[in-house]
């Protein structure tokens, strides 16, 4: 349906100062970015009538993707595809995998990176790759700026450690040192367009001894949020990848998961998958 | 009368686009088609000869209306914005079964500026004429589906609309209105809610003793098959603007295959005479049955809204979400179905239980069950048959139509029974058809006397060689041992799809089209069967042009507007080129006659001979029109009691082989490649009859693996664009198609016979007979087999071995 | 500081034309195309982003326009299927699909053309064509036909 235009309203701002005193005098105001989500969450009637922030007007906010010795920034109005086509952003793997699966070129285009993280969808792509790559989020207000990481970002379905006056005004991922190996597998029941039914990201550094050194591992659309695995990362850190070890994290796995039954899949088929995709993960690892 | 609007020399320059003629067309030479060579049979040279002296059909014309549609000219119903209109939405029943209290009107919307619309205002009937007038436009005292109209509201904003259906509420009483929405529960109700056991209709078909047979067979086997409903997601949704001005006229235009479906619904909703009804169709997304009877209900809608607007035109096009929660989709099924073998592979009973879910209120329920039992038993000599079928009434959103109609449910059944059944004899699926496939003379269970000269054994022959099965089967094994997480499977599918309506239905439609030479056009064709992509119109071009040994650019498709052209029936049931085109032939026929009596015309006449005896034609008597009206061949006989005799005039033929790979780290199956061979008689335009194919094909896929409408207490649940998962165009294999001819002998124009649902039938019993194939005979009788699906069957293999 | 707005004056380049329009900020890029500027070759078959019927070119590059809020199109530059014939006759790519059978219906069509005509210009920007036409779907050709159009395109380039 078309939304009743009415009970909306838009701002556009002119400066970044100006989009942080907009949100310190109304919290309730929405930062828009991307917008893929807008119409649907409007359609769907879970908008109040509401003000937006046009976070796309505003001359401050840049787009292209920045690399530099540590980090690469996401600035809050750089799109999927500017990761995507940027021949230095793409080199961080689990972004580029990332990116092909999420939605389709078209929209790729549209939808942002800071969107995707704040909009705190279960079944994220972005957040997911993020999550596994460290990433720490640069909070701005009208107080400052102030850093927070991602995988502590998330409290609770949607809820988010940041107050509605603070906006993601930036996005930094570490360098990935050398040796990790890496996994990004989104399941959905096509090849593309599709929301995911499970989702894992992994990295894994193997010591001399065969042993695990460091992993990382996130899971998409079996939690309330983008999830980091830490339990099942505290359990294979220093442990050689044998078929018990292996067995062993996956029940670590299944305990820390909480998938459930939508209509897109249900809990059994969730749980199941997602254990394959680490047990696939883990057994690619394994040294030859 | 001038003769001065075409010169002859126009006619010899084809390929020229003519700038008053909306066509343009390029001719292919033969060589360039996918037409195979026919199998070896008798009448292959007269086959051969007779391809020579065709000049327009046979040969592949592109799309007549494509420039506009590439262009995005095309004027689908949404693009027409009438100034000073109102916009319609429909307010619905949140509960599936009950009374009728209230309907509360909530503040915060100023409802003095709407126009309001209740069942009492219906002039005529408040029925939405059908097969069985029983569906109310709007419910008026009881609902019997979640979603089912209850009144309507219009308004000049389109977005106020909107805001303000989200502020009605409906009451509804449901103390006392037990509700029951799938097949097993209406079976296992200790309540009626229609007739004597919820059941619609009845059929049953019974040939031999099968008792006798099933003592006979050396193997039996049995199993339950289950097919969910299906949405058609037509690209673009049902709509229709209508207007029921001052003078008594009502005038609809909309998205529809059934133009004079619409138009007799509105003479009875309203009362009124046949020539107060307008309905025209507009360029249509997509229809595939979801389009057929729907629209009735729609512009009933609609036009009601207008005529309590005082006469103010109304539009209504449906979003997504209401489309997909309210509109018909395709009847679940529920069939058990046993067949006895010799332990040689020879079929010597068969006993089949289809069953069908109707919904709520019987729309064409009955033809979709006909036309599922009668598709139910497979291409096959099966000399005892006891085949039993009833459609149920929940209360469910109703179910309707959609390309297939009842074959695609019934054939799932019959076909994976057969590739089960191969399994357990321990043949190939192939080898196992092929000891028992009909041949000319054979009858089927009803009766029906195989007439032509079919040779299915060539048409499975081909489709196996083009995919290579022998050495896939011996490949595929190799790889299943090598790999744990992927295997890989092959099987197939026979099937037939009867063209037209069933039995004595098309005597009944009694459809008339006709053909006109007028001053403006050389050649009209005036018909209401409607062009929604399938090429129809460029068919009866071509049909109309090798008739008249006119060019296609010299004949025109007049616009369906029930003002304009008469009732050729429907554009359904694969039987507009079989059934329409043989009206148009013959109406061409007719004029060519009576050029040939009165204007000189002579026996042998090319393109220009035919212009100048129109021409003379024309000056001495003015318009030319022959209409010519559908009249069944002389064998054509039908019994409905028995439900034997001649069920369709004519049956194409096709043999699916579907190959697959099975991921099992998530359970999904992809198809890695696909070949169809068809007979289907004479191409009117190969290309065209290929794209049908093709498409079906795909839809089909969409049915077996992706497509799932989740029905929780009658209704639709996903009714999210993003949660109705059909295939995209990297989900699907090229699906390779070949066309074999068996000797002609049908009633089709220039022997051409109904295509459009063919496709329809094969692709989910050969994709679940691969799936079994890849995975050591675990077969999966549900459609759609979603990964999930998937997952549980092999669990419960897992748990059963243990 | 900025109040919050429901009226703007948007300016849009559409299909080499400037227009000028004052809309509510929230209004879709859609609508604004089809009600506003009649410019109906753009297609809505969900309204949520999905079908990709309403494919247009933003900036030269693919987006859909049921999601795009008209206050965030500003300044830019849009084609759409109207634009691609604009001289009166067809592209190459909606020449191809004419004559290669890639329309059948037709509603899926525009939005197809417009990822197509960006891909053959642009065939890195997609792993390979199936990834590049997966955000337009088509309920009638089952695709084949839609591939053969784009490599006769690529190949008359």
């Amino acid at each position: 349906m078309k939304p009743y235009l009415e009970d909306y309203a838009v701002i556009n701002p002119d400066s970044e100062r100006e989009v942080a005193e907009i949100l310190a005098d109304d919290p309730e105001v929405i930062p828009l970015a991307g917008g893929t989500d807008l119409f649907v969450s409007l359609k769907n009637g879970v908008l109040p009538p509401s003000a937006f922030l046009n976070m796309k007007s505003c001359p401050d906010f840049e787009k292209e993707p920045e690399l530099t010795d540590s980090e690469l920034i996401l600035e809050p109005l750089t799109t999927i595809s500017d990761v995507r086509y940027d021949e230095d952003a793409n080199r961080f793997r689990l972004l580029y995998e990332a990116c092909k699966n999420l939605s389709v070129i078209s929209i790729q285009n549209l939808a942002t990176w800071a969107g995707n993280v704040a909009n705190a969808s279960p079944c994220a792509n972005g957040a997911a790759a993020l999550m596994a790559y460290d990433a720490t989020l640069e909070l701005a207000g009208v107080e400052g700026t102030r850093e927070v990481k991602l995988t502590q970002f998330y409290r609770g379905y949607k809820e988010l450690k940041m107050e509605k006056e603070e906006y993601i005004r930036r996005i930094k991922v570490p360098r990935p040192e050398p040796g990790w190996k890496e996994y990004y597998r989104d399941v959905g029941p096509r090849e593309y367009q599709a929301i995911s039914k499970t989702l894992l990201a992994g990295r894994i550094q193997l010591g001399r001894g065969e042993e695990v050194n460091d992993v990382r591992l996130v899971a998409g659309s079996v939690y309330p949020h983008t999830l980091k695995l830490r339990q099942t990362e505290d359990y294979l850190r220093g442990r050689e990848l044998t078929e018990e070890t292996i067995d062993a994290a996956c029940e670590k796995l299944q305990e820390e998961i909480q998938p459930v039954d939508d209509v897109r899949s249900n809990r059994q088929y969730r749980r199941r998958v997602t254990e394959n995709m680490l047990r696939e993960f883990l057994q690619e690892s394994r040294p030859l | 009368m001038s003769s001065q609007r075409f010169s002859f020399q126009k006619l010899r320059k084809i390929g020229k686009l003519s700038e008053n003629k909306k066509c343009h067309q390029k001719i292919w030479p033969d060589g360039g088609l996918k037409m195979s060579e026919p199998a070896v049979k008798p009448g292959e040279r007269e086959q051969a000869e007779e391809k020579e002296r065709l000049e327009f059909v046979g040969k592949s014309l592109t799309r007549r209306e494509g420039v506009p549609k590439v262009k995005g000219e095309a004027e689908y119903v949404d693009d027409i914005q009438p100034e000073d209109c109102l916009y319609g939405r429909t307010i619905r029943s949140p509960e599936p079964r009950g009374k009728i209290k209230n309907i509360e009107f909530k503040d915060g919307i100023p409802w003095d500026e709407f126009v309001i619309a209740y069942p009492q205002d219906i002039p005529g009937e408040n029925i939405c004429a059908m097969i069985k007038n029983e569906i109310p436009f709007l419910a008026e005292d009881e609902v019997k589906y979640p979603g089912e109209p209850i009144a309507l509201i219009a308004h000049k904003d389109e977005r106020l609309v909107d805001k303000a259906i989200e502020h009605v509420e409906v009451e509804i009483e449901i103390d006392g209105y037990p509700a029951f929405f799938t097949i097993d529960e209406a079976r296992e109700a200790d309540f009626s809610q229609y007739g004597e056991d919820n059941v619609l209709c009845a059929y049953d078909i019974t040939d031999g003793d099968v008792d006798a047979g099933f003592a006979e067979a050396d193997l039996i086997v049995e199993n339950t098959y289950r097919t969910q409903a299906q949405e058609h997601l037509y690209i673009e949704p049902n709509g229709v603007i209508a207007t029921y001005d001052e003078s008594g006229k009502i005038t609809i235009k909309g998205s529809l295959q059934c133009p004079y479906y619409v138009h007799g619904a509105m003479v009875h909703m309203f009362d009124v005479d046949e020539d107060s009804v307008r309905v025209i169709q507009t360029t249509t997304g997509g229809a595939f049955g979801g389009k057929e009877d729907y629209p009735s209900l729609l512009a009933g809608h609609a036009a009601l809204l207008s005529m309590k607007a005082g006469g103010r035109t109304v539009k209504m096009v449906y979003n997504r979400e209401e489309d997909l929660l309210a509109t018909t989709k395709r009847h679940p099924s529920l069939t058990t179905a046993k067949a006895g073998f010799t332990e040689e592979g020879e079929l010597v009973a068969l006993d089949v239980d289809f069953a069908l879910n109707g919904g709520a209120y019987p729309t064409l329920t009955s033809t979709v069950l006909s036309r599922g039992i009668l598709h139910s038993f497979g291409p096959y000599r099966c000399p005892n048959a006891d085949l039993r079928a009833k459609a149920y009434m929940t209360n469910s959103t109703p179910f309707a139509a959609f390309r297939g109609f009842g074959a695609p449910q019934s054939i799932f059944a019959i076909e994976l029974l057969m590739n089960e059944a191969a399994h357990e004899l321990g043949l190939d699926p192939a080898e196992l058809r092929r000891r028992n496939f009909l041949q000319k003379g054979d009858s089927m269970p009803t009766g029906q006397v195989i007439k032509e000269d079919i040779d299915l054994e060539a048409l499975m022959d081909r489709a196996l060689e083009k995919i290579d099965y022998e050495a896939k089967k011996k490949e595929f094994s190799r790889f299943n041992r090598e790999n744990e997480y992927r295997k890989k499977g092959i099987s197939l599918a026979t099937f037939f799809h009867g063209s037209g309506f069933t039995g004595k239905g098309e005597e009944e439609l009694a459809s008339r089209a006709a053909v006109r030479i007028t001053e403006e056009n050389p050649l009209e064709i005036l018909v209401a069967n409607v062009e929604y992509g399938q090429g129809i119109h460029t068919g009866f071009t071509q049909i109309a042009s090798e008739t008249c040994k006119l060019p296609p650019h010299c004949v025109e498709v007049l616009e369906q507007d029930t003002d304009k052209v008469p009732d050729s029936g429907p554009t359904v049931a694969s039987r507009s080129t079989m059934i329409v085109g043989r009206l148009v032939q013959d109406a061409c026929q007719a004029i060519v006659e009576e050029l040939q009596e009165k204007a000189g015309l002579s026996e042998n006449f090319d393109a220009d001979d035919f212009q100048e005896a129109a021409d003379r034609y024309l000056e001495n008597y003015g318009e030319l029109r022959k209409e010519v009206q559908h009249e069944d061949p002389p064998d054509a006989r039908w019994d409905e009691e028995t439900y034997t005799g001649s069920a369709y005039s004519g049956y194409a033929w096709s043999c699916d082989v579907a190959e697959v790979e099975v991921d099992l780290v998530d359970y999904r199956t992809r198809i890695t490649n696909f070949v169809s061979t068809v007979e289907a008689g004479r191409l009117i335009n190969p290309e065209m009859a290929e794209a049908q194919i093709e498409g079906g094909v795909v839809q089909a896929i969409g049915f077996s693996l992706y497509e799932n409408v989740i029905m929780e207490e009658g209704v639709m649940k996903n009714n999210q664009y993003a949660d109705y998962i059909i295939p995209t165009a990297a989900d699907v294999p090229e699906v390779d198609v070949e066309f074999l001819q068996f000797p002609y002998d049908n009633y089709g124009p220039y022997f051409a016979k109904g295509i459009g649902e063919l496709p329809f039938d094969g692709p989910a019993p050969a994709i679940a007979g691969a799936v079994a194939d890849a995975l050591d005979g675990l077969f999966v009788t549900k459609v759609p087999l979603l990964p999930e699906t998937l997952l549980d069957a092999l669990e419960a293999r897992d748990e059963a071995k243990l | 500081m900025k109040e919050p707005v429901k009226e703007q004056t948007v300016e849009l380049t559409v299909n080499g034309d400037n227009y000028e329009i004052n809309v509510h900020p929230l209004k879709r890029l859609l609508d604004v195309l089809r009600e506003d500027l009649k410019l109906t070759g753009t297609k809505e078959g969900c309204g949520e982003g999905e079908c990709g019927a309403c494919t247009i070119h933003f900036d030269g590059e693919p987006a859909l326009a049921c999601m795009i809020p008209v206050c965030q199109a500003d300044g830019a530059e849009i084609t759409t299927i109207e634009g691609l014939s604009s001289d009166g006759r067809l592209s190459l790519v909606q020449e191809a699909f004419h004559q290669e059978g890639g329309t059948q219906c037709g509603i899926c069509t525009p939005g197809m053309i417009m990822s197509a005509t960006y891909y053959i210009d642009n065939p890195d920007s997609a792993e390979n064509m199936r990834e590049a036409l997966a955000g337009n779907q088509c309920r009638c050709t089952g695709y084949k036909r839609i591939f053969d159009s784009v490599e006769e395109a690529f190949k008359n380039k």
